[in-house]
């Protein structure tokens, strides 16, 4: 079991043809991703990696049966990208594509609640099913089927957290890479909903960063309704507070979103927290041992 | 992007928000002829620093005569304004904007911004504007105002009358608030900012309303499409190393200590420095090469980190995904011969190709440490850091 994709699912690629999306795709389909089509738009009756290549993603959908896109369209063109993928019906998106302005990410998630669709991302590493299907850029070499469910907002550090639980021979059900843009698809909350009803996966692992609430979101929700023991790391209590100009941001902040105010968080809802990201690995062993 | 407050209000003119008249002046004689050409009996003098905070810090003048104009500019011009905001060692004032002086009655707050949490643009104002607003903010939540605007219907009329009727404006009062909301609305939009800040926003004893401050981000991933607010750019505003980073593809943030750091990720670069403070160290700096490393950004990773006087060692910790360690390896060896760096360099790579590009480093004839593993890399830096200083 995994959530959200499995050896079954079948991925069009929403700009195929471009440097990215071609190099990264290639990767995918050599772990065994069944990547069936591209979509790029004039290039329609052409092929790429052996693909066939569309117009409209709705094309692509009706010709291949795909369910869940990857989008590596340039940051200019990304959103309307992510809402024609829903508007054609498909059920997840996953949007690699960094730099995507935020006031588009606005309306996309506005628009986005007239469809059944999930977005992953953007600016993320994607998600992946270890052994089954990987969808994103990440290193495939790195994963492990087994029982572990990865959430994260950083890339790199997604990478760490799934190294230290191969090393120790815990593997991974699903990894998924959220992003860090601050208006994005699913957040922990929902990937935490999903991990805690896969009846594969024995313990989350979630690793956040400073700026936001979505941590302290997350800690609300464990507290409530995750069963399954959770081991968390948040990157950057030493970040510099920046340079600024003005107020508003620290008056919407209202004093959340320091890597403090996370940990404190998730520590009064129960969650494992780790001060070293070297820990990680070990604190999830040790959880789940504690649990017998 | 930060733009100046005159380069804001030239925007807020555009945009039919009311400002009072001012000119432009990098040098004293240019204050006192903007002075005499805005005429009136006096004049505000203000510094143009990236910064808030510029009246406590002596960065905004009232003159009432026009020597005390040209004196004023040449007290600012050519120095440094610190603030609480621009960091300890303050900003460049190449330019001060001379103002026409306002007869205030009341001072207002007035912002738009992305607030993340809800996704959405929102409008935050107050009554108690020219106070410390964070304060207020903190003590008595009840004196700000906050609509958020849901991207499909904008600003709407009863939103704006929240706001007005909140400040205690009489109705005409909150029409013509109003009509300033909606152009801040759609300045936002078409500008792409990602903040809009007016503090204070003034009633004058006329009853007008007046934008006296001004302060614009636009956000950076959306300059591609705002080429003419792009073109206002002020590089010396910005920090000189932070500015050749990105020139170069990097992102690098100057700190205080004396461990160097150079990591792929923004998330990794700040867990490695947050690891070196666990273990009793002090990062020097946040460097992220980004997801695709190459060996030229290493190298010039290793030129900006090295123009840091404290710097006594540096820290490379790389997971190689799509980026292969036996190459950044090879980036590491031929940065530390062209440099000629005489520090000590540990370097921890996991990922693709690490065996491969620990051996290359181990073989590599300079005194580079081989870590292995996180919390060995850590504590090898701090022990090297410590023999250096």
């Amino acid at each position: 079991m995994s959530i959200l994709v499995d050896a079954d699912t079948k991925v069009v690629c929403q700009g195929l043809t471009g440097r990215q999306g071609s190099f990264h795709t290639a990767r995918c389909l050599a772990y065994g991703t069944q990547v069936v089509a591209g979509v790029t738009p004039g290039r329609g009756g052409g092929t790429e990696l052996d693909l066939p290549v569309y117009d409209t993603v709705a094309e692509a959908k009706r010709e291949t049966g795909a369910t869940v896109s990857m989008v590596y369209v340039p940051a200019p063109f990304a959103a309307d990208a992510i809402l024609e993928a829903a508007d054609a019906g498909i059920e997840i998106v996953v949007c690699i594509t960094e730099g995507v302005p935020v006031l588009d990410m606005v309306r996309v998630k506005a628009v986005l609640g007239d469809y059944d669709c999930r977005l992953i991302g953007p600016n993320c590493p994607g998600i992946i099913t270890p052994g089954a299907c990987k969808i994103g850029i990440m290193p495939g070499a790195i994963h492990e089927p087994g029982s572990i469910g990865i959430v994260s907002r950083s890339g790199t550090l997604t990478y760490e957290a799934v190294h230290q639980t191969t090393t120790r021979g815990l593997g991974q059900t699903t990894c998924v890479g959220i992003g860090g843009d601050p208006v994005r698809g699913m957040n922990f909350v929902d990937c935490l909903e999903l991990f805690e009803a896969d009846p594969e996966t024995r313990g989350i692992i979630m690793v956040g960063e400073i700026g936001g609430t979505d941590e302290e979101a997350a800690a609300e929700y464990i507290a409530e309704n995750v069963s399954k023991p959770v081991v968390a790391y948040i990157a950057g209590v030493t970040a510099p507070p920046g340079k600024r100009m003005g107020h508003a941001g620290a008056i919407v902040a209202g004093g959340k979103g320091t890597a403090q105010a996370k940990f404190a968080a998730l520590e009064a809802a129960g969650v494992a927290t780790v001060r070293s990201l070297a820990d990680l690995g070990e604190a999830m062993a040790n959880a789940l041992a504690a649990r017998g | 992007m930060n733009l100046h407050e005159y380069q804001s209000k030239v925007l807020f003119g555009e945009y039919g928000i009311p400002v009072p008249e001012g000119r432009i002046a990098a040098t004293p004689a240019q204050a006192l002829h903007a002075a005499e050409a805005l005429g009136g009996e006096f004049w505000v003098v203000k510094a143009q620093v990236h910064a808030g905070g510029r009246g406590k810090a002596g960065g905004v003048k009232l003159a009432r005569s026009l020597d005390e104009v040209e004196a004023y500019a040449a007290g600012m011009l050519g120095r440094r304004l610190v603030t609480h905001q621009s960091g300890p060692d303050g900003l460049p004032i190449d330019r001060v904007y001379v103002e026409s002086g306002s007869d205030i009655e009341r001072e207002l707050y007035l912002s738009l911004l992305v607030d993340r949490s809800v996704e959405r643009v929102a409008i935050i104002a107050s009554a108690a504007g020219g106070m410390d607003i964070e304060e207020v903010a903190r003590t008595t939540p009840e004196k700000i105002f906050t609509v958020t605007l849901n991207p499909a219907a904008g600003l709407l009329d009863h939103q704006s009358r929240r706001i007005g009727f909140g400040l205690g404006f009489d109705a005409a009062q909150s029409a013509s608030l109003g009509r300033i909301l909606a152009n801040l609305v759609r300045l936002v939009h078409e500008c792409d900012a990602s903040l809009v800040e007016i503090n204070p926003l003034i009633v004058t004893s006329a009853g007008r309303i007046v934008a006296l401050d001004a302060k614009i981000n636009v956000e950076d991933n959306a300059l591609f499409r705002q080429q003419k607010l792009a073109a206002m750019r002020d590089p010396a505003q910005e920090d000189e190393r932070e500015r050749r980073a990105r020139e170069h593809d990097l992102s690098y943030v100057s700190l205080d200590g004396n461990i160097a750091c150079l990591v792929n990720g923004a998330g990794l670069a700040m867990a490695t420095m947050d690891l070196i403070k666990l273990h009793g160290g002090e990062p020097a700096n946040f460097l992220d090469v980004g997801g695709g490393a190459t060996a030229e950004n290493v190298e010039e990773a290793f030129n900006i980190i090295l123009t840091n006087e404290r710097v006594r060692t540096l820290l490379v910790n790389i997971f190689g995904g799509i980026v292969r360690c036996d190459l950044i390896a090879e980036g590491v060896i031929a940065a530390v011969r062209n440099t000629g760096v005489k520090l000590p360099v540990v370097v921890r790579l996991e990922g693709t190709n690490a065996k491969e590009g620990m051996e290359l480093l181990a073989n590599s004839g300079f005194d580079i440490i081989v870590a292995s593993g996180l919390t060995d890399a850590a504590t090898k830096v701090i022990e090297a850091a410590e023999r250096a200083a």
